[in-house]
């Protein structure tokens, strides 16, 4: 009996060593980790699907290699990402780890990827310190810099000569991040800044506050459910003469909610499901066709995320020991992005075009953003200076 | 500050409170009569919303997507009784909780598998989407006044039912002494499920009216949790006119809260600190309230009489 246990346990561990070291080459193991419990699981949810059609579109093989995906759900908890990303890297043996949504699991879990050496890609969270300071040589966003999208919202709003407005955000650190960002270019008076709680659901009082102030411009950062919550009781409110300018709050994961309520209103990003190239109809027809809702920038993210796992694998040739080699064909970038320009900054950030972008509803009665016009050209986040990298 | 502004804030939080009141008094049925902590309060209130943003696209019409909603939570809540909760009521508290907790999350589970993750839409009904000009530049929807006025009706139904029927009169009984009133030849199990199917019809209501101005999300029913606690805390646990004075209490001392104490801090403070601080203070409010009430009366504002 024992003898019989002994040889099963040795050839088990023959198999799994042999296994993995001729599987490696063959084979490309991709890890996503994103949030897919809980009310924020719809943006996890476009991430995942972004990214596999991404992989659908490269003939279901990124750089030419066969790609398997596993999906961990980060459930929005630091810890159980940190635990999660371990497993990837140390028991699925992932050659890239893509995700999260939020920053303060990318927070948790950048160091314990890139210090095993494991390619990091943001398809979505952007902070700071990842672009300055703690900035790493296995570290790149086909994202944004966390900064960038209320920037474009203030310098709107300084270009369009509002003299006064009025700020709102949740009361945590993105919060304050974007109520940054809007400041940064906005030099006109601040009528107030108001920050509540996390998770509030009525925002009578706030909105009370805001027709006591009279501002030129409204700028709000108001994720997830209570985005939808703000737009709605904004609108009903009767405010809606007061321009609307947000970060993140009126969203494709967010406007099958806030339907016509959200129409007119402004936000700033990179991209909207109207760019008008080549690659982005294709993505945007094909993401409708295969799942049946409209793509957000979380999935636009995700999606020219494989594209660019895709080049790079297939700059070096499927050999993805080289990590030097892998790193400078991700440098390069030699992907079309769906958005148009994209390359990469010294600290794995991109350097990209931003848009003010308008709600609006489309024939067939679904809505989406719209491009209104270009804000930033070529535009690099401001922390690049304080990365080492070259 | 202006009068009309503070006036506007007083009022908003008038609206909460009744708001409030809406999920609270199920939970203070319950949890008094049976002595059941139902944390599914929560979710009963989510699964009213859903109904009705189902019901309300079979219909097409809100009147009937509400009227149609209310025996539903009432059946889902009774479907609950009868599997789950039923087995728990001899147990400890902490077991309660455990089990309606595991409610929780299953059920958040489940509302994301039938109908997606993502928050959905219910807008307001045509006969009810007017608004009012309440003060300049700000307009109140006349739905909200809807809700103020449902909540008002069901605040005064309920307690004309306490107070004035014969099965009121067993459910005050019950929440006085429940072993006694099962002595005197009362069937115990009837009142418990009558009393239950009735507060997770409550539950359903409050979702129902509240889905169109707020998001319909998995979720959506734990925060609202936390507060109907603190209010049936605040008000004595048993109580309907408790509950009611809690809730508005409750209301009130949130919506000022948010709209003046970083303005008051403004006064002795620098303004990055008042705005450092002042919104932390604010949310902190209810629960300070909390705190007092039960240090002055531990039992709440308006325990039901014989209560420990």
């Amino acid at each position: 009996m024992r003898m019989r246990h002994c040889l099963a346990g040795i050839s088990l561990l023959a198999t799994s060593v042999l296994g993995s070291s001729a599987g490696h080459a063959q084979e490309l193991k991709i890890g996503i980790m994103a949030v897919l419990s809980g009310p924020q699981a719809v943006l996890g949810g476009q991430l995942r699907d972004g990214f596999n059609l991404g992989i659908k579109h490269a003939g279901g093989k990124l750089g030419g290699l066969a790609t398997t995906v596993t999906v961990q759900d980060d459930e929005l908890k630091p810890d159980v990402a940190v635990g999660k990303a371990k497993q990837l890297i140390e028991r699925d043996k992932v050659d890239f780890v893509v995700g999260p949504v939020f920053s303060n699991i990318l927070m948790a879990i950048s160091k314990p990827i890139t210090e095993a050496g494991v390619f990091l890609i943001s398809p979505n969270a952007g902070p700071s310190p990842l672009a300055g300071k703690g900035c790493s040589p296995f570290f790149f966003a086909t994202s944004y810099q966390n900064d960038q999208p209320p920037e474009v919202l203030g310098k709107y709003a300084q270009d369009k000569g509002f003299k006064k407005a009025f700020l709102l955000a949740p009361n945590y650190q993105a919060g304050k991040d974007m109520i940054g960002g809007f400041k940064k270019h906005f030099k006109g008076e601040i009528a107030d800044e108001v920050y509540t709680p996390l998770g509030q659901l009525d925002f009578s009082a706030e909105l009370a506050k805001i027709a006591a102030a009279k501002p030129d411009a409204f700028f709000v950062f108001m994720p997830g459910g209570m985005g939808v919550n703000l737009v709605k009781q904004y609108r009903q409110a009767g405010l809606d003469n007061i321009p609307f300018l947000s970060v993140f709050t009126v969203d494709e994961a967010t406007l099958p909610a806030q339907q016509d309520a959200a129409v007119g209103f402004y936000s700033g990003m990179t991209w909207a499901p109207n760019t008008d190239t080549p690659e982005n109809k294709k993505f945007v027809a094909d993401f409708e066709k295969e799942y049946g809702y409209v793509p957000g920038s979380y999935a636009m993210q995700a999606y020219d995320a494989a594209m660019l796992i895709d080049s790079a694998v297939k700059a070096v040739g499927g050999k993805l020991d080289n990590k030097d080699a892998v790193r400078a064909a991700l440098k390069k970038a030699d992907f079309k992005s769906v958005r148009g320009p994209f390359k990469f900054n010294t600290n794995g950030f991109p350097i990209q075009d931003f848009y003010l972008v308008k709600v609006a509803k489309r024939p067939d009665g679904k809505f989406e953003t719209q491009i209104v016009q270009k804000i930033f050209e070529s535009y690099g986040d401001s922390h690049a200076k304080d990365c080492e990298l070259k | 500050m202006s009068t009309s502004l503070l006036i506007v804030q007083f009022f908003n939080g008038l609206q909460l409170g009744i708001l409030l009141f809406l999920v609270a008094a199920g939970l203070t049925l319950v949890f008094g009569v049976m002595d059941f902590i139902n944390l599914a309060h929560g979710v009963q209130y989510m699964l009213g919303a859903y109904f009705s943003v189902t019901l309300y696209r079979i219909t097409g019409s809100f009147f009937a997507s509400v009227l149609l909603a209310l025996p539903a939570s009432m059946l889902f809540g009774l479907l609950l009784e009868v599997l789950v909760f039923r087995h728990l009521y001899e147990r400890d508290h902490l077991e309660q909780v455990l089990a309606t907790f595991g409610i929780i999350l299953f059920l958040n589970q489940g509302v994301k598998i039938v109908w997606g993750a993502a928050p959905l839409n219910m807008p307001i009904p045509d006969a009810l989407s007017g608004s009012v000009p309440l003060m300049d530049g700000l307009r109140y929807p006349v739905y909200r006044f809807a809700i103020i006025g449902a909540g008002v009706a069901v605040a005064v139904a309920l307690y004309l039912f306490v107070t004035s029927t014969r099965i009121g009169m067993l459910v005050r009984a019950g929440a006085t002494n429940a072993a006694m009133v099962s002595a005197l030849g009362v069937d115990i199990k009837r009142l418990f499920m009558i009393v239950f199917g009735f507060g997770a019809m409550l539950a359903g209501f409050a979702g129902v009216m509240v889905a169109p101005i707020l998001s319909v999300e998995p979720g959506m029913g734990d925060q609202i949790l936390i507060l109907a606690f603190v209010v049936i805390v605040i008000g004595g646990i048993g109580s309907i006119r408790g509950a009611f004075v809690a809730a508005v209490l409750v209301g009130v001392i949130d919506t000022l809260g948010r709209s003046f104490t970083t303005d008051m801090l403004r006064l002795f403070l620098s303004p990055s600190a008042a705005r450092a601080i002042g919104p932390a203070l604010a949310s902190m409010a209810i629960y300070l309230l909390m705190a007092v009430v039960l240090a002055v009366r531990p039992a709440g504002l308006f325990p039901a009489k014989g209560r420990a």
